[in-house]
């Protein structure tokens, strides 16, 4: 059976088979066909964001706390380049992203037509695959094929560009069922021999350790499920990356926080002296590395990922496995009990004492004293006072990130929505939208500094015109504190531009948009006004004035090993040299 | 170091042969990959080249398969060890890449380059680029009385060794093609 419809009615109805229910976007000329046919019907819920880039954070924010592919539809020309920012996040983040993207009809591609510009060209970097659509019969079965793409292997950010006339014109349709999809197939079963080595190598180690990342949660809920299972029955420490918390609850007994460059001392310690490092689904990034050269230096490696050219990019793997990582926990676990559910006891016994003896560092301890908010504070009452909700958290980039990874405990994946990869300051706030939008009961709190929320706060208009609670718990510090902090440290204290002059009075803002606005700068009134904040039913500017020179400890300096973290203000006097000086 | 093959859909991919011991020589590389033949496919290729800042040598396209629509692309490529496992891991992300094969490491293999060589020069000169050109059999496309333009095929080498004598001769202009390569046997 075939259909024929114009291409825009292709596109709603794709989407609808595709089961999407909610589309980010902008309209504009050459989108308007599609923004007709959205109008028509009501099964997608369209969310008008106020800028591009809000589009596809919002839809990676969806994305990111459900596990489906987030879907942003914007204009041509202007519309196209302003989502370049989100879908690089969401390239460097693997993040499943569908961008349909208007384009000037195909008698004008080439001749700098008004809002003209060449779409796949420039996102062909920047997505996993594009497509330009010239022939309504193809869109429909394209579309299909980008939705496979985006969600199969090892996620990324697809895009879509349709001509305007193709939206006009009128089709055949073809169902998803119709797709062949059969050339892009990633291997998702790991190797049973390397497998079987990893399991020969974890039941002799003496001291192992388990680095996990994002991919665990990319995988899915049944691949945090294995995680826990493996680390429970072997008994073995976790860590792992920004990108993977929550994949292994916080309050775990195994649980040693994250690791990197702004990790735990106990967590980089273990990484630094451990004998087996079993990499699960993260990609050994340069925060997590430190320098490579003193890089774990006595572990043998394994890497489990879904992504070939992830392997020997920069350690080199001794056990390397490609798959998809519950398929291969699963097959390990199976492996492992079936030889008799082995582990070196006594290597592991000292291993855990030595950890003890690491954690008596007690390196996230801080101390509230005096009438000024330290951000570490606020960030530990926000936690004890919204443990039990619902909760989502998503947050900008800059010291208020590191801290929330630091003093936020994640009992579960797809909880904690933040940009690692590219850093995209404006990130949180609209994520927090795209995160409301899925789970419209939950309590959903973008944790910010105020100079990364002010890059997407015209974004409260979108929160307020669709009535999404989110809370903006933006700890402002009136400097860009990470700025500030490298500069302190490296830039012999001279602030290059890293304060604003002219913030603007944020609980003022908020009412000015029709929120809620609540200031905060006392430590004896934090308590009350998060609870305030919680209770609104509302989005909410929180406006938390914290210690303005506060720094984010612990730190691996750039060009240090992990053996050698600052811990304070008292270590961090001229630690970094001119070599890791030119590092980021 | 055997190769790294990516076939996509296959699931006997074994990850052994991602276990390359890593050393700081460089070596170059025959690569050859199969691609769908669609817009673009050849931007998104050499893309991946110059942003992840890999050395292109030589490179040669064209459609091979008009009714599976396909094309091959054969990149001679230079790197550490290290860099071509990375460029062919590379390469087969990309979504219409069908394969990729090392030909430097997937055993013997053969290639060819084609380049037209242009040459001027009148007396002795002309009598030695003639001399010169028989043995290297490059045949004689087309001739004016001062100006021969030269076909040659071969190795790349045997392409430099002959351009480099025909220097002093009066070399003019050079255009070649790039290295065509396919593995023997079957």
């Amino acid at each position: 059976m075939t259909r024929q419809m114009t291409g825009a009615k292709m596109v709603v109805q794709a989407l609808k088979d595709q089961g999407v229910d909610v589309v980010f976007g902008y309209p504009g000329g050459a989108v308007l066909p599609i923004y007709d046919e959205v109008f028509q019907q009501n099964d997608i819920r369209h969310i008008l964001v106020r800028h591009e880039q809000g589009a596809v954070h919002a839809a990676e924010g969806y994305a990111r706390s459900t596990g489906k592919p987030g879907v942003v539809l914007v204009t041509s020309g202007p519309g196209a380049t302003n989502a370049v920012t989100g879908m690089t996040d969401a390239l460097l983040d693997s993040i499943p992203i569908v961008v349909l993207t208007g384009q000037v009809p195909t008698f004008m591609i080439g001749n700098d037509a008004f809002q003209e510009a060449d779409t796949v060209g420039i996102t062909r970097p920047c997505t996993k695959h594009n497509w330009l659509v010239k022939e309504t019969d193809a869109l429909a079965a394209v579309i299909h094929e980008a939705f496979h793409v985006a969600t199969s292997g090892r996620p990324g950010p697809v895009l879509i560009d349709i001509p305007k006339d193709v939206q006009f014109a009128n089709g055949h349709y073809t169902p998803p069922q119709k797709v062949d999809t059969s050339h892009y197939q990633p291997q998702v079963k790991g190797d049973m021999e390397e497998i079987t080595e990893l399991v020969a190598a974890l039941e002799k180690a003496k001291r192992p350790v388990f680095y996990t990342g994002g991919g665990v949660i990319n995988s899915g809920p049944a691949a945090s499920q294995l995680l826990r299972e493996l680390v429970e029955a072997t008994g073995i420490p976790i860590t792992s990356t920004l990108m993977g918390l929550g994949a292994y609850p916080a309050s775990g007994k195994n649980w040693l926080g994250m690791l990197g460059m702004h990790g735990l001392y106990e967590a980089n310690m273990a990484m630094h002296g451990c004998d087996l490092l079993v990499n699960i689904g993260a990609r050994f990034d340069d925060r997590i590395t430190g320098t490579l050269d003193h890089f774990s230096p006595k572990s043998i490696k394994a890497h489990i990922d879904i992504d070939p050219s992830s392997i020997n990019k920069i350690v080199r793997a001794d056990i390397p496995i490609v798959g998809d990582i519950a398929h291969v926990l699963e097959d390990l676990l199976k492996v492992w009990k079936s030889r008799g559910r082995k582990v070196n006891r006594e290597g592991l016994k000292n291993w855990w004492a030595q950890i003890a003896d690491w954690k008596t560092v007690d390196c996230l301890s801080y101390t509230q004293t005096g009438k000024t908010i330290k951000p570490q504070h606020a960030l530990a009452r926000l936690e004890a006072l919204t443990k039990g909700y619902d909760r989502y958290i998503t947050t900008e980039v800059g010291q208020h990130q590191m801290w929330a990874a630091q003093y936020l405990g994640f009992e579960d994946p797809n909880r904690f929505m933040t940009s690692g990869g590219l850093g995209t300051m404006g990130y949180g706030f609209p994520a927090s939208i795209g995160v409301q939008m899925a789970h419209r009961d939950a309590l959903v709190i973008n944790v910010a500094g105020e100079a990364s929320w002010l890059m997407n706060m015209q974004e409260m208009g979108t929160a307020v015109q669709f009535r999404l609670p989110v809370k903006q718990f933006i700890l402002n510090n009136e400097r860009l504190g990470m700025v500030r902090q490298w500069q302190e440290l490296l830039h012999g204290e001279r602030y290059s531009h890293s304060w604003s002059e002219a913030l603007p009075d944020f609980v003022k803002l908020a009412e000015a948009f029709g929120a809620k606005g609540i200031l905060c700068t006392d430590p004896a009134d934090l308590d009350d006004a998060i609870i305030e904040m919680i209770n609104h039913d509302g989005p909410v500017i929180f406006d938390c004035r914290v210690e303005k020179h506060e720094n984010c400890y612990p730190m691996i300096p750039s060009g240090a090993p992990h053996n050698q973290m600052l811990m304070g203000e008292d270590s961090a006097k001229d630690a970094i040299g001119t070599a890791g000086a030119v590092l980021v | 170091m055997s190769a790294l093959k990516i076939k996509k859909g296959s699931t006997k991919h074994s990850a052994y042969n991602l276990r390359p011991n890593f050393s700081d020589k460089t070596e170059t590389h025959t690569l050859a990959v199969i691609v769908t033949n669609e817009a673009g496919v050849l931007a998104r290729v050499i893309g991946l080249f110059s942003g992840r800042g890999y050395n292109i040598d030589s490179l040669t396209v064209a459609e091979t398969d008009h009714a599976g629509h396909r094309s091959r692309i054969t990149i001679v490529t230079n790197g550490t060890p290290q860099v071509i496992e990375q460029i062919k891991a590379q390469l087969g992300r990309i979504v219409p890449v069908h394969e990729v094969h090392d030909l430097t490491v997937e055993g013997p293999s053969v290639e060819r380059e084609l380049a037209l060589i242009k040459v001027a020069g009148t007396g002795d000169k002309r009598v030695e680029a003639l001399r010169l050109a028989d043995i290297f059999r490059a045949s004689v496309v087309d001739s004016t009385l001062d100006c021969f333009v030269f076909e040659i095929t071969g190795t790349p080498e045997k392409i430099d060794a002959f351009s480099d004598l025909m220097r002093p001769l009066g070399l003019i202009e050079i255009a070649r093609t790039g290295v065509a390569a396919l593995s023997r046997g079957s």
